[in-house]
């Protein structure tokens, strides 16, 4: 709380130190160089809110900004509007030229980093094509000379001045507060891995449209503001490859996972283009310039507030209990929800469910009823569909036929992931899939936030120590995943599952990979999960916990349903001996 | 808006055709390395053009023939090729901090360039430069059509290669999975060198081209990136024919539209085709 505060406070009070400056009656030149850093850290922190929060590179900055620069030289320059009036104007603009491309590109399922990559550095040229071609330009360039600036202050220099100024610290306080939201976790989220956000209940489609909106208005209002800087618009000068790759350039060099970063990175080198482009050595400088965006790639990949953070965070030392010892749950799991709910009523009932992938069904007509209260066996051998099937169920998949029912909350089918999570189903993924650079806490607290509960991230973060409790990870909290073993991750998996509060939890081997004991602290922790209300579909391999928890199983083959019933009665049966082991020698008799 | 002759229509689904070729040429040893490094090299245009400006030193002040430069490009940039593989695997580079660090070198090369011969635009002047014979009504320049034939022959000998020879294969599946190939003995990091290598040589290649039929100048260096990235992207990453293939379907619709609209326009034909079929192709996962 105290740091959130004074970094706000911090930002606020740069900005009227900064205001004093034009007090100070340097000579012109000085407000000049400041705009361009001011200039450079509005463009750079306004990209790095997409960028660098969500990992979606765009290479569009200069078209985003540059329709914020042409929108005010049409309307200040050739149709008289004040300029003022122009600037959210042309944020406005600039925001829905990005969120309209958003909507397009971010439908794309596969290949997102890059594909977005590309489409927004071609669509950089695209428009400059338009504008160039049309009475926006011309070809001729816009002359803004005419357009009367508003006197703020006693010289046109020290207004823009201000008004650069003004917009840093409004992005970057922004960029601030954003890092601090439910906004800015579940950016980060979608960076480390967009379909577990997704599973986990983070809108991501309306999260990284409004994160693209928000990153183009602000550089829609600092192409507005340069239009004037400059006074003479040309289309050559505003689109070129230069502003996309010096704003990725920035941020990258002062660290894209921290808001600071970006503001930093462009002060650096803003000053250093100064240096080394003023004068005879301009060749040279450029050179200099491109040796320190490879050597700072290849050294310092996380940026200078990257390696800031880094050193200044301290890591727990590394608890070595004995293997088993976490897995144990405490007496009486700590756990919000209700008391066990007698088994009969059906949760989820699912109808004739398909799923197929181009000719392959994956699941191939299955119906299941999962019984309030019960923990549902789901076996079958490698490939028989049940991971589809709990792809389907938790939305990360469409289905190609059928229908999911949830009780109280009607057809799943074809809702998107996040809207299954809302509803109260929770997962674990069989490879443990935590978000490899937030900590263990926020890994927990982060389907609090964005589960059915949509708790504060205070309630979140006590919530999800009190799970860390229950799974033994209290140690590791601050630790990230990767100081984790595979038994802890997985347990990590689980404990991200149950604090979205599911009704329904689909464990897809959770149990893989552990050792005996592990395993029995793990059958452990499931009863205790199972005994505060929540209904369990288990996918295992691990045939001795199968039996020892389920109260009933389903057992799939090729993607059809080929037995149920009560475990014991359902193993012994010949056609699942057949299944899993092949043609049985009894069926020659 | 006034339909243009039909020689004239001809003559610009020609030039299209050649300027096609030299984008398929470019675009053959980025496509190679994006689709199996995993490289996005934007360093592969500053290659191209450094070894244009070798190409026009060596044969402008020293008077080689332009196709004996080769000789000496070629196995240079195997060698720089095989370099920066060596780097890139030995920091273990994601694929866009490779993007970052080769538009880094790119400066650095254009900057180097620009020391050494100037901002100012060289043309080069060789026998090749003037022959051009006519084919019916239309003109064929020479240097273009040995930019057509060269990017054509390369472009089907590395596919003949990665489909044909055992060693093509290994490389196909390295980069289907590279942990599963070197269980099988395929040897990753000598194949990943082997790679880089030839792409980067494919840029020593291109700078010929370049020089044969363009004027240079440091700053074309970006000129070329957009439009040559679309025909990649097009073309499908990997793939030794999609960029050819494409570039000249960029090409012949860019210089049609030049022929009936403004020439200014043509840009927006290739990127809004590059749009519409990534957003087509993306959607059926």
């Amino acid at each position: 709380m105290t740091i959130r505060i004074s970094a706000r406070t911090g930002i606020v009070i740069a900005g009227l130190a900064l205001s004093a400056v034009p007090l100070l009656k340097l000579p012109a030149f000085y407000e000049s160089f400041m705009y361009l850093v001011f200039y450079w850290v509005v463009l750079a922190t306004s990209w790095n809110i997409l960028s660098g929060y969500s990992g979606y590179f765009s290479f569009g900055h200069g078209a985003f900004f540059g329709i914020g620069m042409y929108t005010t030289a049409t309307l200040a320059g050739q149709l008289g509007v004040p300029f003022l009036w122009t600037l959210p104007i042309a944020a406005a603009v600039s925001a829905l030229f990005g969120m309209g491309l958003g909507a397009i590109v971010f439908r794309v399922g596969r290949l997102r980093g890059e594909l977005f990559a590309l489409i927004t550095l071609a669509v950089t040229f695209v428009v400059a094509t338009i504008v160039l071609n049309t009475p926006i330009d011309g070809g001729q360039g816009v002359n803004l000379g005419g357009v009367k600036l508003p006197a703020l202050m006693a010289t046109p220099a020290a207004t823009l001045y201000m008004l650069a100024l003004a917009l840093a610290v409004a992005t970057v306080w922004i960029a601030h507060a954003i890092y601090q939201s439910r906004l800015g976790l579940g950016l980060f989220a979608i960076h480390d891995d967009e379909d577990v956000a997704e599973v986990l209940g983070v809108p991501t489609f309306r999260f990284k449209i409004v994160a693209l909106g928000i990153s183009c208005a602000l550089a829609g209002v600092a192409g507005a503001i340069h239009a004037m800087f400059v006074s003479y618009v040309t289309v050559g000068e505003t689109f070129s490859v230069f502003v996309p790759l010096t704003v990725v350039l920035m941020s990258v060099l002062g660290g894209t996972r921290h808001w600071l970063g970006p503001a930093v990175g462009a002060t650096v080198i803003t000053g250093l283009l100064y240096v080394f482009t003023a004068g005879d050595f301009a060749v040279a400088g450029r050179a200099a310039v491109g040796l320190i965006l490879v050597v700072v790639i290849l050294f310092m990949p996380d940026g200078l507030m990257g390696r800031f953070v880094h050193a200044a965070r301290k890591r727990p030392a590394a608890e070595e209990g004995s293997p088993a010892s976490p897995a144990v749950p405490p007496a009486a799991p700590p756990v919000p929800g209700r008391a066990a709910i007698p088994g009969g009523e059906p949760l989820l009932t699912v109808r004739g469910l398909v799923k197929s992938f181009r000719g392959l069904r994956a699941v191939d007509g299955v119906d299941l009823v999962v019984k309030r209260g019960e923990i549902l066996g789901l076996v079958g051998p490698n490939g028989s569909g049940k991971s589809t099937m709990i792809n389907v169920i938790s939305g990360h998949y469409r289905a190609s036929a059928g229908s999911v029912v949830f009780a109280g909350r009607g057809e799943l089918a074809g809702l998107p992931a996040h809207r299954v999570a809302h509803a109260g189903i929770a997962r674990t993924y069989q490879i443990p899939r935590p978000f490899s650079h937030l900590t263990v806490l926020e890994n927990v607290a982060l389907p609090g936030m964005f589960g059915r509960a949509r708790l504060a991230r205070p309630e979140a973060e006590r919530e999800a120590r009190t799970w860390l409790e229950f799974t033994g990870l209290a140690a590791k909290a601050d630790a990230l995943p990767e100081d984790l073993n595979l038994h802890q991750r997985k347990f990590l998996e689980l404990a991200r599952a149950l604090a979205s509060r599911p009704q329904l939890l689909l464990l897809d081997e959770v149990l893989s990979g552990l050792t005996p004991s592990e395993i029995d602290g793990a059958i452990r922790t499931i009863r205790a999960i199972r005994d505060q209300g929540a209904t369990i579909v288990f996918v295992e391999h691990v045939m001795r916990a199968v039996m020892e928890l389920t109260d009933r199983i389903v057992v799939l083959n090729n993607g059809r349903v080929i037995a149920g019933g009560a475990p014991a009665d359902v193993m012994a049966r010949p056609e699942v001996v057949t299944a899993y082991l092949g043609k049985p020698h009894a069926a020659v008799a | 808006m006034s339909l243009p002759s039909a020689t004239l229509l001809a003559q610009s689904v020609l030039s299209g055709v050649f300027i096609g070729a030299l984008y398929g040429l470019l675009g053959l040893g980025l496509s190679l390395s994006w689709g199996m490094l995993r490289q996005i090299n934007l360093a592969h245009f500053a290659l191209a053009f450094l070894g244009a400006y070798l190409t026009h030193q060596l044969t402008g002040s020293a008077h080689w023939d332009p196709l004996a430069t080769l000789l000496v490009i070629v196995p240079a940039f195997f060698l720089a090729g095989v370099v920066l593989q060596l780097v890139f695997a030995r920091f273990a580079i994601t694929p866009f901090n490779s993007l970052l660090v080769t538009f880094g070198l790119t400066v650095i090369i254009e900057s180097g360039i620009q020391a050494i011969w100037t901002a100012d635009p060289l043309m080069l002047d060789t026998a090749y430069g003037h022959a051009k014979f006519k084919l019916g009504a239309l003109y064929v320049p020479l240097p273009e059509l040995l930019t057509l034939l060269l990017s054509t022959a390369l472009a089907v000998l590395t596919w003949a290669a990665l489909r044909f020879t055992d060693l093509g294969k290994a490389m196909r599946a390295a980069t289907e999975d590279a942990k599963a190939a070197a269980a099988f003995g395929v040897d990753v990091q000598r194949l990943s060198l082997l790679l880089s290598g030839v792409s980067a040589a494919f840029a020593g290649v291109a700078g010929l081209c370049l020089a044969l039929s363009f004027t240079l100048a440091p700053s074309q260096i970006y000129a070329w990136i957009g439009v040559v990235f679309a025909a990649v992207m097009i073309g499908g990453l990997g793939n030794p024919l999609g960029p050819l293939v494409a570039g000249i379907v960029i090409g012949v619709s860019e210089s049609v539209t030049m022929a009936i609209t403004a020439p200014a326009w043509a840009p927006l034909v290739s990127f809004t085709l590059l749009i519409f079929v990534l957003l087509a192709r993306a959607e059926k996962i």
